[in-house]
């Protein structure tokens, strides 16, 4: 047996290592993104890459996100394979023409001729203070495209996992980050590895009820299911990983066995994704089981504020969702 | 004696000496923020203008009160010469409810509309198309206002700059976009994002005229922009002016500035712009040594009392979270 050697490094070093890994073995990745050489990007993800690989294979832009996300495309159809850095999720907008109307439908409107396998990675959520225009959480707009694939990996071991699979992928893949996640620590495989996109994963099995938690509301789900659990409450939690493709057997199961279902994310609820997940279980088989009715718990419909206070306010927290589970588990 | 210095002739020595003490206010407004970043007492992130003052007092300070200004994410020299409260200024980067946007914008979000400050832009070239929308309300409705718009090196490479200069000039808008050249968009050297030696170049491209200006010669970028507000003013479209300055500090607080060195910094403190104001002041006789360093001391007592003010007022209250979403 070959031996894994497993150590705890951080989400953002998972990041890198994926990329690193990924490049050593394949000349066609590159990278492409503002301030990412000796700057190591906004959050210090690819330090250190340019040393490696040199500034053709980390290659810094100028600033212009409409104009770098159309040329990820145009290298990506002739035969590269380029990891975009969008240095805040925010700023998707800028390129979102080019993502949009010509990454996600260049295939398709081919005729199934040509292929477009790039990776837009990007930092998403708030907490950092960054305010309305940094902090957003715009994931369900890339789900509603047709085209692109979506990827929210809550931890360090799925982002190296599912950057792989991503970076494999033949498609344009979302990759949101959060940057409350890149700090934190889990144990990591030091060789490759893939997690197929689609696969959710059971973050704690329980009976009385089923939570849909992405990004950084897994670890405020798991803080409150260990409250809940001193009061006798069994809270099962699933993190799809990718919302596009979605797990859907997986919550479907697990609605049937719980009979609750509560949706949790950081964006704004209105229009969400929880909304999705929600009416895909109303449609299947899943809704015969519920014992009550399903609950989603999103950020509220303002922008991100500036004062800490008001910002922890506007995103779901530990206390909300053990509201939430109590409100759901009480009724008969 | 303002004529040797080839003023503009409505500058009168109460105002230039107004634009000496102004410029200590933003140098001293941003080694605070820097201070109190460092310390953990102001949270997000903030972008320091310390070494650009003279591309906003200069600019800023040939305006009539009536005209607009539409600021970057370095934005707070651009805030203060357009009449800003420091005091409130400072409040909201401590996020409490007596800032300019009520503890929810911070340092990328200050506008204050009433004195025609439309706003500072954490998107980078985000407002310039803006500035060409508020030039269109003054031509429409005949009001006779000039915005002018800021943006740095980096944010001309945007896709933005190049639509909204190219709008302005075919509808002959009042505006005049000011390009701060401080030679880097956060770790990118313009050198190395553009291959024209200067940004004000583009302007032949949308058939408007463009000039570059010593960034930090308050006399220059004064005639300059007077000259370029005045003809919009009179109807005869844009321009493009590039301001070449520095920027003292890193990008924001991430920033280990390891793009540049230090020989580079050394040379451009050198050239700094408040410095070379006061000498000319001095040696025009428009300011005394002794008055010189009373508007100094008195620039600095007034940040500090902003900071006290800053401290001393309440946080927004949770109530205020969903209010100002809708008009
Ligand atoms: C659309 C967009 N892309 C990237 C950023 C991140 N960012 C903020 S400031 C900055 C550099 C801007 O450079 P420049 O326009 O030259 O202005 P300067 O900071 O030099 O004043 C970058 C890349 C942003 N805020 N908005």
């Amino acid at each position: 047996m070959t031996e894994i050697k497993i150590r705890e490094i951080t989400y953002l070093e998972a990041v890198r290592e994926a990329m690193s890994q990924e490049m050593r073995q394949n000349e066609d990745v590159f990278i492409l993104g503002e301030d990412i050489g000796v700057y190591g990007g906004a959050f210090g993800v690819t330090r250190g890459m340019i040393e490696e690989f040199g500034p053709e294979r980390v290659r810094n832009t100028p600033i212009s996100e409409a104009a770098i996300a159309g040329g990820a495309v145009g290298a990506a159809l002739t035969g590269m394979r380029p990891i975009l850095e969008l240095q805040f999720s925010d700023f998707i907008t800028i390129a979102m023409d080019q993502l949009v109307n010509q990454a996600a439908k260049t295939r398709y409107m081919f005729g199934g001729k040509g292929k477009v396998p790039m990776v837009v990675r990007t930092p998403a959520g708030s907490g950092t203070g960054a305010a309305a225009q940094h902090s957003q959480s715009l994931e369900a707009w890339m789900a509603h495209i047709p085209g692109l694939k979506v990827v929210q990996p809550s931890n360090a071991y799925d982002a190296k996992g599912l950057l792989k699979a991503a970076m494999d992928d033949d498609n344009p893949v979302i990759f949101y980050e959060h940057k409350l996640l890149y700090r934190t620590q889990c144990n990591v495989p030091e060789e490759q590895y893939s997690i197929p996109l689609g696969k959710a994963d059971i973050k704690r099995e329980g009976k009385d009820v089923t939570i849909v938690a992405t990004a950084i509301m897994v670890h405020k789900t798991l803080e409150a299911a260990t409250e809940l659990e001193k009061e006798g409450i069994d809270v099962e939690i699933i993190d799809p990983r990718t919302i596009v493709p979605l797990d859907e057997e997986a919550i479907i199961e697990s609605v049937k066995k719980t009979g609750r279902l509560i949706v949790v994310h950081e964006a704004v609820k209105r229009g969400g994704f929880g909304g999705e997940i929600a009416s895909m279980i109303a449609e299947s088989e899943a809704f015969d089981y519920l014992d009550s009715p399903i609950k989603r718990l999103g950020g509220l419909a303002v922008p991100i504020p500036y004062n800490p206070t008001l910002e922890k306010a506007v995103v779901p927290q530990v206390p909300d969702i053990i509201e939430a589970v109590k409100e759901t588990v009480r009724f008969k | 004696m303002l004529s040797t210095m080839k003023l503009p002739s409505h500058i009168t020595e109460k105002k230039l000496k107004s634009l000496y003490k102004e410029m200590w206010l933003i140098r001293y407004f941003d080694e605070k923020v820097d201070q109190f970043f460092a310390k953990g007492m102001i949270h997000g992130t903030t972008h320091l203008c310390v070494g650009q003052e003279a591309s906003a007092s200069g600019s800023i300070g040939v305006l009539q009160a009536k005209d607009k200004i539409i600021s970057t994410h370095r934005g707070h020299g651009h805030c203060i010469a357009k009449e800003g409260d420091v005091n409130k200024m400072m409040a909201e980067l401590f996020g409490r409810v007596t800032g300019y946007c009520k503890g929810k914008g911070g340092s990328m979000h200050i506008a204050d509309v009433e004195k025609g400050n439309l706003g500072a832009n954490g998107i980078v070239g985000g407002g310039i198309p803006l500035a060409v929308g508020a030039a269109l309300t003054s031509k429409m409705k005949n009001q006779g206002y000039v915005v002018l718009c800021f943006f740095g090196d980096g944010a001309s490479n945007e896709g933005s700059f190049h639509e909204a200069l190219n709008l302005a000039a075919i509808w002959d808008l009042p505006v005049v976009f000011i390009c701060e050249n401080n030679q880097y968009g956060m770790s990118g050297p313009v050198k190395e994002m553009t291959r024209i030696e200067n940004i004000a170049e583009r302007a032949s491209a949308y058939g408007i005229p463009g000039k570059v200006v010593d960034g930090n010669d308050m006399i220059e970028i004064m005639n300059t922009v007077h000259e370029a507000v005045e003809k919009a003013r009179e109807g005869n479209g844009p321009a493009l002016i590039e301001m070449k300055t520095y920027r003292w500090k890193g990008h924001s607080k991430s920033d280990a500035k390891k793009y540049r060195t230090r020989e580079e910094e050394t040379e451009w403190r050198k050239k700094d712009g408040i410095k070379r104001f006061k000498d000319l002041l001095i040696e025009e006789k428009i300011l005394s040594e002794e008055e010189a360093n009373k508007l100094q001391e008195e620039a600095k007592k007034e940040i500090e009392e902003a900071v006290k003010f800053a401290e001393n007022s309440p946080e927004p209250p949770l109530e205020s979270l969903l209010e100002d979403v809708y008009a």
